[in-house]
């Protein structure tokens, strides 16, 4: 670290470019993106909004723009981000924002369940434990997408969701992407018909903004791809 | 802004067009390389029914194939929804077709 203080820039409320605010934060070792905003809240501005749970990236609940890319905030080294001296700290892009960093959340997940992204079930408490063939091909697809944790990053990072509102974004496409493949789903129809309506699949660019930015190391863009081709093969088959 | 069938139409007007392209070029390069003046080209053209097969269907597939590129694009670069957004695409697709079937005629039939 050549600076004993960071220069961070944090942008605040709604018109968030146009009320930027500077602080001068104290650097340290091993200091991450949320280290840096925990601290401008503890000791310069206790009125600084922003959220975070678990601190180590599996709750989701701390993306923000950092530098104007979307992050995982807890497990984002500053001395990754530091533009010299400086970061800009901003919130999730793509979401309404309540106050300061924190963005509400609502419209993301409700694109999840306008993708069907739930599970249909098919057996009662009687029936016997449904057996997963983990070498299978589809259950290899559906382990691939399951590791999300609905941080919004790969929802941030989409031009697509920012051009077209009612685009229902890649985390949830992937989670209907993974029913799709779990043999235990039963919603097939369900989940072919919530991903082929406007917002659907078919609006996806395939540039893979999603998968190049999701920090769980996860490939949305494919999982789309995937939805394309069986969306394709259903619509062709009920044709015939 | 896509639903499933204006993808799929895309999708087969592109695979029917990625033919017609490198038709298309040979064609370019053949009547420019061998000197071909333009009495002779309408000369080979025209009463042609496989050219006019041939440029008719490329035209009616760029039609369809752009009209839904534009829709795309004007919806989330432009903010277009609703019956404006029909209206651009559709409007598109017939204006290319009328401009391309014109041609096509042109060199064929007319
Ligand atoms: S690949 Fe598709 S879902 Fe992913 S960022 Fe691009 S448009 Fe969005
Ligand atoms: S796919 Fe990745 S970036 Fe998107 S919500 Fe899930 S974990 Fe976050
Ligand atoms: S605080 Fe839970 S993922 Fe960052």
């Amino acid at each position: 670290m050549t600076s004993k203080f960071l220069k961070v820039t944090i942008e605040r409320g709604a018109d968030a470019k146009n009320a930027q605010q500077v602080f001068d934060v104290p650097a340290h070792e091993s200091q991450t993106v949320l280290d840096v905003v925990s601290w401008v809240q503890q000791f310069a501005d206790p009125t600084l909004s922003y959220r975070f749970a678990c601190r180590v990236g599996m709750c989701g609940s701390c993306a923000m723009m950092v530098n104007g890319v979307p992050r995982w905030t807890c497990r984002t080294h500053i001395s990754k981000v530091l533009d010299g001296n400086s970061v800009t700290i901003g919130p999730l892009r793509n979401l309404p924002i309540i106050k300061d960093l924190v963005v509400d959340m609502d419209p993301f997940f409700d694109k999840w369940v306008a993708a069907e992204g739930m599970h249909h079930g098919g057996l009662t408490r009687d029936d016997p434990v449904a057996l997963v063939d983990e070498t299978s091909a589809a259950r290899i697809e559906a382990n691939a997408g399951i590791e999300c944790i609905n941080c919004s990053v790969c929802h941030a990072a989409c031009d697509t969701v920012a051009g077209n509102p009612e685009y229902l974004g890649p985390a949830a496409l992937q989670r209907a992407w993974t029913l799709l493949n779990d043999a235990r789903d039963e919603g097939r129809e369900a989940v072919l018909d919530a991903v082929s309506g406007k917002g659907g699949c078919h609006n996806c660019h395939s540039m893979g903004s999603c998968t190049a930015y999701c920090p769980s190391g996860l490939d949305p863009m494919s999982a789309i791809a995937g939805l394309k081709r069986e969306t394709t093969k259903s619509f062709l088959e009920r044709v015939r | 802004m896509l639903s499933l069938r204006l993808y799929l139409l895309q999708r087969i007007t592109a695979l029917l067009m990625a033919p017609l392209v490198l038709g298309h070029l040979a064609v370019i390069v053949y009547a420019t390389q061998g000197g071909l003046s333009a009495a002779e080209i309408l000369g080979r053209t025209h009463g042609s029914v496989p050219w006019l097969l041939f440029y008719g269907t490329f035209v009616f597939a760029v039609s369809i194939h752009a009209a839904i590129g534009v829709r795309a694009i004007v919806h989330e670069w432009a903010g277009l929804k609703g019956v404006v957004l029909e209206v651009v695409m559709w409007a598109t697709g017939f204006g290319l077709f009328a401009l391309g079937a014109r041609a096509v005629w042109a060199v064929t039939f007319a």
